[in-house]
């Protein structure tokens, strides 16, 4: 014990209770859903053996990674144009678009999805207006399938987006900006050979971010998707609530899970993760 | 930038080639701000730059062709030494050979050959420093910005790097405007000064002019140390080192004679305040070696100098 303790620093007691929480609140369930993956309904790896067996689990996953590509490289190059503009905007009209930034974030992922819902509807104003300006002669169908998923996620994820890459373009030194156009760089040249490289560090950290929460997302696509557009989130809570095959919905979560962990993993491999999430870079 | 607050006003400046100009002056006095708009990054609102005769107003800095020293070096951090250098010529689609040779002859220019492959955070102050330099020398251009590039250096590298410097800018002989609000780094690299003051120039000269003529109180005051005398016809500069001591009696001929308030040794000098009746409290530097009398707190003392010691100031005003 006296061994121990010349080597534990003494600031460890004290996070310790806290460790414990951590560990009885958040890891016991991962546990506990891992271990039913592999349990439930008897031991085995009959659950994972579906994932190439049933079609319908691997039509399920593949959509659910091509939504979740798709919306992340649209809110990433989306949310770089506003964090951008945000950047370089005057002070008042940056904090007014901040405010809104952040109302976006207050207001209830369902009533976002239903406002889409009346916007993109076939009597909603989008298909009238464009009729009336005779864009189209007939209503284009915006819902219930996975055009409408992707135009809903976007929207909801464009604000998630958009923040990393804000913290990231404010602590650029605008001099080196300046350097490069003082040493005979175009505008464009500047852009492309100096400002994107600095801002990769955003750019991943915001694609990470959109990207791992596009993986559980639930309500838009079973709104927006119409029951057409099966997303894993939705599949999992069909297994756990109607079909009640825990099993098979451990299996997934457990999956998303390792997938998640897996892209951090290959990421740390390019790039210090710290600097990812804002750490310094050296 | 500044609002409708006029940053620079009246500013009349011409520039030889080749030389070595110094614009100083507090903070606020408008010198990175000239400094900006020589660069094009600041427009201004009337008058014209031009460069051998040809204006420079419309032209967008990447079309000027100034190298420029940034404070803070600006140097781009996801790219080596030697990418940092060469970028001016790569931008400018130059062979990628002829890219190769010039960097070599920049990174042998600022020494830095070893650390060519290196980050710039992988650097010391006074590398990224000379990284900076090379990497806007290395296009030629006619004229070289400098904008209080050692401001982040310690005292004894900023003394090493102003020699470098000047050794560099006889090497190149192109032009270095270079801003600043360190005497001393003026007075030391300089072929001419401009002492800038609200936006105006104050007074322009070679160090020499400057130190000996002051124009005005401010400039003797800023470039230097100086006593003022207001007598009748006018006011008048008065180093302290050009005034002699004596203790009372003792001196030739005294111009006035005061009491000792304080005495501070710094080595080669000592520094003597005097209070007068006649001009209030004076300083006086007194050379250690050629005057060794020790001088005390409340002692009378008697106070020479030579006639042309005292300059008249054109300006009298503050």
């Amino acid at each position: 014990m006296l061994a121990l303790r010349k080597h534990i620093s003494p600031g460890w007691w004290l996070v310790a209770p806290f460790f414990l929480l951590v560990a009885c609140l958040y890891l016991g369930p991962i546990l506990n859903i891992l271990w039913l993956s592999l349990s439930d309904p008897e031991p085995g790896l009959q659950n994972y053996s579906k994932l190439v067996e049933s079609d319908t689990l691997a039509r399920i996953m593949w959509t659910t990674i091509r939504i979740c590509v798709i919306t992340t490289g649209f809110a990433v190059i989306l949310g770089y144009s506003i964090a951008y503009a945000m950047v370089h905007a005057y002070r008042r009209e940056q904090s007014f678009m901040l405010t809104f930034l952040l109302v976006s974030f207050w207001i209830s992922i369902l009533v976002r999805t239903f406002s889409w819902l009346m916007l993109l509807g076939r009597k909603g104003p989008i298909n009238e207006g464009f009729e009336a300006i005779g864009l189209i002669s007939e209503p284009v169908a915006f819902m219930r399938n996975e055009l409408g998923v992707l135009i809903g996620m976007v929207h909801y994820m464009i604000p998630y987006a958009v923040l990393p890459l804000l913290v990231n373009m404010q602590t650029l030194d605008q001099r080196v900006m300046s350097a490069s156009r003082n040493l005979g760089a175009s505008a464009s040249q500047t852009f492309f050979r100096i400002y994107l490289p600095m801002t990769t560090p955003g750019i991943v950290a915001s694609a990470l971010l959109v990207f791992i929460l596009s993986l559980g997302f639930y309500v838009t696509p079973a709104v927006l998707g119409g029951g057409k557009v099966l997303m894993v989130a939705e599949y999992i809570s069909v297994q756990l609530l109607v079909t009640v095959k825990w099993g098979v919905a451990a299996m997934l979560a457990a999956l998303m899970l390792a997938g998640v962990l897996a892209m951090l993993w290959i990421m740390s491999k390019f790039m210090k993760l710290s600097t990812v999430f804002g750490g310094a870079s050296s | 930038m500044f609002g409708t607050f006029c940053a620079v006003n009246d500013v009349s400046l011409d520039i030889q080639k080749g030389e070595f100009l110094t614009l100083l002056g507090p903070s606020g006095s408008g010198k990175t701000t000239l400094l900006m708009m020589i660069a094009g990054f600041l427009d201004i609102t009337s008058g014209d730059i031009s460069l051998d005769s040809e204006t420079l107003i419309g032209v967008p800095p990447e079309k000027r062709n100034f190298g420029m020293v940034f404070q803070g070096y600006a140097l781009f951090p996801h790219m080596t030494v030697r990418d940092n250098i060469g970028y001016a010529l790569s931008v400018r689609k130059t062979p990628k050979a002829e890219i190769d040779i010039r960097v070599e002859e920049m990174l042998e220019l600022v020494q830095l050959q070893s650390f060519a492959d290196r980050k710039p955070n992988q650097l010391s102050g006074g590398q990224q420093q000379r990284v900076a330099l090379a990497r806007a020398l290395c296009f030629s251009p006619p004229v070289l910005l400098l904008d209080e590039p050692l401001g982040a250096l310690d005292k004894k590298l900023r003394v090493e790097v102003q020699e470098q410097l000047k050794d560099i800018h006889r090497r190149v002989g192109t032009t270095f405007i270079y801003v600043t609000h360190d005497q001393e780094e003026a007075l030391s690299m300089s072929d001419r000064v401009v002492i800038m003051r609200d936006g105006a120039i104050e007074q322009i000269g070679s160090p020499k002019e400057l130190y000996e003529k002051p124009e005005s109180k401010f400039s003797a005051g800023f470039l230097g140390k100086s006593n003022f005398l207001y007598l009748e016809d006018g006011t008048y500069a008065l180093r302290p080192e050009k005034i002699d001591i004596a203790a009372e009696g003792a001196g030739a001929a005294p111009r006035m004679t005061g009491k000792v308030r304080s005495v501070t040794y710094f080595g080669s000098i000592q520094r003597v305040m005097v209070e007068t009746d006649e001009a209030g409290e004076l300083e006086v530097d007194v050379d250690n070696w050629r005057n060794p009398t020790s001088f005390r707190a409340g002692q009378n003392v008697d106070l020479m100098w030579e006639d042309h010691a005292a300059v008249m100031l054109q300006r009298s005003e503050d």
